[in-house]
């Protein structure tokens, strides 16, 4: 059956089982859902009437004993310590220790840091993986089918959908924490390896039937105010290290120097100010990339040229949009995720710099999210197709490698979503006729600045109105992939085998694209 | 111009391809390929390599090429370059611009 980005989505695909029941449905495009309803899925939890000092536990083997993990579980994780994190592969090494096995990894993402999960799931111990990023050795073995059930890639509001509405349950969640106290309360800041925000784990506190609270920094209770409310929290325990602070916390990342980014970044940024929602008060997310970042240098003499200023900007929060703020032309940063260390110690300090959860940022099932408030995003992406469709998940050469992230929920809330890319990188054609893998579709797609010039998607005929008015020239998007290919070639399709290894969903939890296991290229 | 000795052009930087030419007295052309763009442009690049060295007249030779997504103009001129140093030809050789060189 084709979607409505026109991607065949095999049965095999539509028939895997959730765990309410929900059946699967091909993507219908944007907005699908709303207005309809859900019953939101409730966690069995224990009750802890009787007054007890402490939820300490000498070992996350304890933790594991404790809570009773068994066969056919599935255990969530949170991503905020990001390549430096230790947790996931800590948890797994005592759960396979002990002998269970057929459990499912449900995590807000995965990375490099996570390699030897590859192992466990060529071993045929972990059977499932839900999750937004894949990469390195784990995207490697699930693209080549070694993953029992196929892996379910969602962005990170469509993740807290799934949480609340039942699609998957979470029988254990282990929060790494900077800080705990002993019972539980949890705060992203104070400790050895802090990470300023603990905004994905929230909805993993509040709907798994049981929480540990994992860290390597024990404070007074209580640890107020928290991220993690201890009341959610069964179980705590304290380890050598949750991570490592250098990779938790990466130092802030340089503003390119690069001549073709910053001119790709000034572009972006005179779009914006071409649009009508470039007025005082407006709201903006941009991404941690190269040209992405660079988007605020260049909008801040727009801004003071025509004395605006904005009035909350949201997301993976970096030290540029805190620096802008110190500047006086933000007025609050709403924080979901800290990318440096810069944006750690700024909301360490400032009190107009604020923590929300996942839910808050990006949920298209609750009833407003700041996603849905957003004027604009900006966005990296590996490849555009003449749809305006993106893929940010599978490589040239069809491995998974990547996270959704929060481009497509993003992309759809956001008022104007500009996605800026190279036209192309290396012998790689960003913008190409069909995107290996549909992450972001084509409907929430608005505007494509590249080195070569900058295309409008046809639907956005205001957008289109507004630039031709600011004398911005912009051509059809067939024309950048026409560019590309006659600097690079034609690219030839990937060959791929029948079993479908990874389900793409959209935000609502409807089937967006699938990937499938990857041949091996014979030359 | 014979290819006499083993003959190397270009690096290893994104771009880039580097082209081994090694002599041999039969059997034709052994080509082993790796290309960091290999699923979407493997063809392509096997075929340029091919291309050149029927071009260069190159009949017989152990062939190694290394790609990172370079384009038809490097991996044409990495091959030209590889052969002539193959060839034991120094700078002020001669050289057939326009010719088999392209």
């Amino acid at each position: 059956m084709k979607n409505a980005v026109g991607r065949e989505i095999p049965a095999e695909a539509l028939a895997v089982e959730l765990k309410n029941g929900r059946k699967y449905e091909p993507y219908q495009g944007k907005g699908y859902r709303d207005g309809k309803y859900i019953k939101k899925a409730g966690p069995t939890t224990k009750i802890y009437e009787n007054p007890k000092e402490s939820k300490l536990l000498p070992s996350i083997r304890d933790a594991v004993i404790a809570c009773g993990i068994k066969d056919g579980m599935t255990v969530s994780f949170h991503h905020h310590f990001r390549n430096g994190d230790y947790i996931v592969n800590m948890v797994m090494k005592e759960i396979v220790d002990l002998g269970i096995k057929d459990i499912t990894i449900a995590a807000s993402s995965l990375g490099d840091a996570h390699d030897p999960i590859a192992q466990y799931i060529e071993e045929g111990i972990v059977t499932g993986i839900q999750t937004s990023g894949i990469r390195g050795k784990m995207g490697d073995v699930v693209s080549h089918g070694k993953l029992k059930t196929p892996a379910i890639l969602r962005s990170h509001g469509g993740r807290v959908r799934a949480v609340e509405e039942g699609d998957v349950h979470i029988d254990v969640a282990f929060i790494g924490a900077p800080t705990s106290d002993e019972y539980g309360n949890a705060r992203a800041l104070g400790g050895k390896g802090d990470c300023g925000v603990l905004s994905y784990a929230v909805v993993d506190s509040e709907y798994a039937d049981k929480v540990v609270v994992i860290t390597d920094t024990l404070v007074d209770y209580p640890n107020f105010p928290p991220s993690i409310h201890g009341v959610n929290v069964d179980y705590v325990v304290k380890v050598d290290e949750i991570g490592n602070p250098k990779k938790i916390a990466s130092a802030a990342a340089r503003m390119t120097q690069n001549p073709r980014d910053l001119m790709m970044a000034e572009n972006t940024a005179k779009v914006i100010a071409a649009t009508p929602w470039f007025k005082d008060g407006f709201s903006f997310q941009t991404g941690a990339g190269g040209p992405s970042l660079a988007v605020n240098r260049f909008l801040e003499p727009l801004m003071n040229e025509k004395g605006i200023k904005m009035a909350w900007a949201i997301g993976g929060i970096t030290a540029a949009i805190c620096e802008l703020q110190r500047k006086g032309l933000v007025g609050k940063i709403i924080d979901v995720q800290d990318f440096d260390t810069g944006a750690i110690e700024d909301i360490r300090t400032n009190p107009n710099h604020f923590e929300m959860t996942a839910s808050e940022y990006a949920n298209p099932a609750n009833k407003g999210a700041f996603v849905n408030k957003l004027d604009f995003v900006v966005l990296a992406a590996l490849e555009v197709d003449t749809d305006f469709n993106v893929n940010v998940i599978t490589g040239s050469d069809g491995v998974l490698r990547g996270a959704p992230g929060g481009h497509p929920d993003t992309a759809e809330g956001a008022k104007c979503c500009v996605i800026v890319t190279p036209l192309t990188r290396g012998r790689m054609a960003t913008i190409c006729e069909h995107v290996v893998t549909v992450t972001t579709p084509g409907d929430c797609v608005d505007v494509v600045v590249t080195d070569y010039g900058t295309a409008v998607n046809p639907r956005r005929t205001d957008i289109i109105e507004a630039l031709d008015k600011a004398g911005i020239k912009h051509v059809p998007i067939k024309e950048l992939q026409e560019k590309a290919y006659s600097l690079v070639g034609k690219p030839d399709d990937l060959q791929w085998k029948d079993k479908v290894v990874a389900i793409l969903e959209a935000r609502d939890g409807t089937i967006l694209d699938v990937v499938r296991e990857i041949k091996p290229c014979e030359i | 111009m014979e290819l006499k000795a083993v003959g190397t052009a270009g690096t290893l930087e994104s771009s880039d391809i580097m082209v081994t030419l090694e002599p041999r007295d039969s059997g034709g052309i052994d080509l082993t390929l790796e290309s960091s763009v290999l699923n979407q442009y493997g063809r392509q690049i096997k075929a340029e390599v091919l291309a050149s060295l029927e071009r260069l007249g190159v009949k017989n030779a152990k062939v190694i090429v290394n790609d990172h997504g370079a384009l038809d103009c490097t991996i044409k001129a990495r091959v030209e370059c590889a052969f002539y140093r193959g060839c034991g030809c120094d700078m002020d050789g001669k050289f057939d611009w326009g010719g088999v060189i392209r």
